[in-house]
């Protein structure tokens, strides 16, 4: 269809739990460098289970996916990980490492099992953090900065895994209103500056303004894929979380908003 | 500047590491001092000499005797097995994500104690008591693990319950060994070698618990820095990049043989696995590829320490698990309070 390559690309997907019951079955999904998937759904759709099949953590039952041309039930996990970079929606902390030393462990897929980093991982590290600008909490326990730094930190981590793709789930859901659209707006960089994004979202604000492709999950799968502007009308907002919305061009931007229940 | 800070950082892990070794060295000069027979500094050193040049100072033969025979392998076992349960603990901790778990949680102990009990209900001597507590310590882990293997979507958690299980299950055997025990001869036995003691140990059984205590330890400490990134949780460790199940399956098995090897002499001796961990990430910070050297020497030294006190203190020797616990226990309330660190 297009002269760029798809470097993420979910065939025929399926997976189920328990062999049962099917949490989606025969989905297809492409992303593109520079794209920003995002995927919209009502709780409990099955968002996050298919972001964990597609970062490998669960294995589908039926279909494949297609990283980079290879098919990722054959590569290995540090193979895997040079390409595509995580980040979830809940992380509980143990042990209060340095926002440095949290840092430097997206270097792991490119060190081998009896290697530290070194002075280059941590100049890699340093960027990250330098190009984020969380210089002043490098030597801070990273549990005990806020969820806005947190989450910057991570984002930091993955930049340092150095992936051609990264994938989000909720990256806004922990976070205050302004640092929800700072967040959004480090995302934008990031596609700008050539990564491929795919996030998941509860608001499908968010995906008008930093979207540049949404899928809605339903029932199984994706009940359409399109432009956000496209796909995000009240039709489809009133069919995915039952209430109505009021779609209203600002100028720069549409915004959607939710209507009150009757 | 920024720089600056980090290498300020290491360096102050690096000199308080050095300052740890320095003060387990002094220890181990001080610990050959130590006992009912009095011996002084310069006997030791001349020993010492004559040992490594070969030439005769004329040092007597009780003096000699003492020295090698009798104080040098205890020195030896308490510096190994302190080593050993406090690095076999620390890296659970990593690997369990949880700073209270300590290098039993499979179940080792438990096995361990009950193969020592089977090998004095046999009337095995010290070799089949060794033999049979590491096996069995061995064996509880195996299971435990192989069984938390038949579950779907193997968790952290199953492995933990399935070793909670196995545990209980040998100490019922345990409790039957000792039930069915004579309990003028055999049982006190049994008992004893469950408070823990290094009071009997021969060189021989510490050649042969060194080399799998060695190998244990040295793949822990190259694999250290990835602990960090298990101890993150599985499912991220798993996107950076790390074989999770691999990584599991390699520390498993390395604590399980320094922890089963070190029982397996000295009986069982709780605290160490638990509260010298803590100790080193208080002061040097959570970092493994810090933290795992600094328990090794930090376990040596206070085994070694508790060692010498249960050896001079009274007349009767104070089991070492007794004592780890009097020592350990207040110590580490004294520490939490202290601490601002919240560690669950």
């Amino acid at each position: 269809m297009t002269n760029i390559k798809n470097l993420l690309e979910v065939k025929n997907a399926s997976f189920s739990y328990n062999e049962r019951k099917n949490i989606f079955e025969d989905l297809n999904l492409q992303v593109k460098k520079g794209e920003i998937f995002c995927i919209l759904g009502a709780n409990g759709c099955g968002k996050t289970t298919l972001i964990k099949c597609i970062t490998g953590i669960n294995k589908l039952t039926k279909g494949n996916i297609i990283l980079n041309n290879k098919d990722m039930a054959s590569l290995k996990p540090s193979q895997i990980a040079k390409s595509m970079a995580y980040i979830p929606q809940e992380h509980n902390s143990t042990f209060p490492y340095s926002v440095l030393d949290v840092v430097l462990m997206g270097r792991s897929a490119h060190l081998e099992i009896f290697e530290s980093p070194s002075e280059k991982d941590y100049k890699i590290a340093e960027k990250a953090i330098k190009s984020l600008n969380i210089e002043h909490l490098k030597s801070v326990p990273y549990n005990e900065i806020s969820g806005g730094e947190q989450q910057l930190t991570f984002i930091a981590r993955v930049l340092t895994q150095e992936p051609k793709l990264l994938v989000l789930d909720e990256p806004t859901s922990h976070l205050d209103f302004g640092n929800q659209i700072r967040a959004l707006n480090v995302v934008e960089k990031l596609a700008k500056d050539g990564l491929a994004i795919i996030m998941t979202s509860h608001f499908p604000d968010h995906v008008l303004t930093s979207g540049t492709k949404v899928a809605i999950m339903k029932d199984r799968g994706f009940i359409e894929v399109g432009s956000p502007e496209d796909v995000i009308n009240s039709e489809n907002m009133e069919k995915t979380y039952g209430i109505s919305v009021k779609i209203i061009d600002m100028g720069e931007r549409f915004a959607c908003v939710p209507l009150k229940l009757k | 500047m920024l720089n600056i800070l980090r290498e300020k950082m290491s360096k102050h892990s690096i000199s308080a590491i050095t300052l740890l070794l320095m003060l387990l060295i002094a220890l181990f000069f001080i610990s050959f001092l130590l006992g009912r027979y009095p011996i002084s500094p310069y006997e030791v050193i001349l020993a010492i000499c004559s040992k490594i040049t070969g030439i005769d100072f004329g040092l007597s033969q009780t003096v000699e005797t003492i020295i090698f025979q009798i104080r040098l392998p205890r020195i030896l076992a308490a510096i190994l097995v302190g080593a050993s349960l406090s690095i076999a603990g620390a890296s659970f901790q990593g690997l369990f994500k949880n700073p209270l778990v300590s290098p039993d949680k499979l179940g080792v102990s438990s096995g361990a104690g009950f193969g020592a009990a089977l090998a004095i209900l046999l009337y095995g001597g010290y070799f089949l008591i060794q033999a049979l507590s590491f096996i069995f310590g061995l064996l509880a882990v195996v299971v435990s693990y192989l069984l938390s293997r038949t579950f779907k979507g193997t968790s952290m958690l199953t492995l933990v319950l399935c070793g909670i299980a196995i545990g209980s299950f040998f100490s019922a055997l345990l409790s039957i060994a000792k039930y069915v025990a004579d309990p003028y001869g055999q049982l006190p036995t049994i008992v004893f070698w469950l408070m823990g003691s290094l009071a009997s140990v021969t060189t021989q059984q510490i050649i042969m618990v060194l080399i799998p205590m060695l190998i244990g330890i040295t793949i822990l400490i190259l694999i250290r820095w990835r602990l960090n990134v298990v101890s993150m949780g599985d499912e991220e460790a798993l996107t950076m990049g790390i074989d999770v199940k691999k990584m599991q399956a390699i520390i498993i098995i390395c604590c399980t043989l320094i922890t089963a090897a070190a029982v397996s002499i000295s009986g069982i001796i709780g605290w160490i696995g638990l509260v010298i961990p803590h100790i080193a990430r208080m002061i040097l910070g959570p970092d493994h590829k810090v933290l795992l050297p600094a328990s090794v020497i930090l376990g040596a030294f206070f085994l070694l320490l508790i060692d010498n006190i249960s050896r001079t203190v009274t007349t009767v020797e104070i089991p070492l698990g007794i004592l780890t616990a009097l020592i350990g226990a207040p110590f580490f309330i004294y520490l939490l309070k202290k601490s601002k660190e919240v560690w669950v």
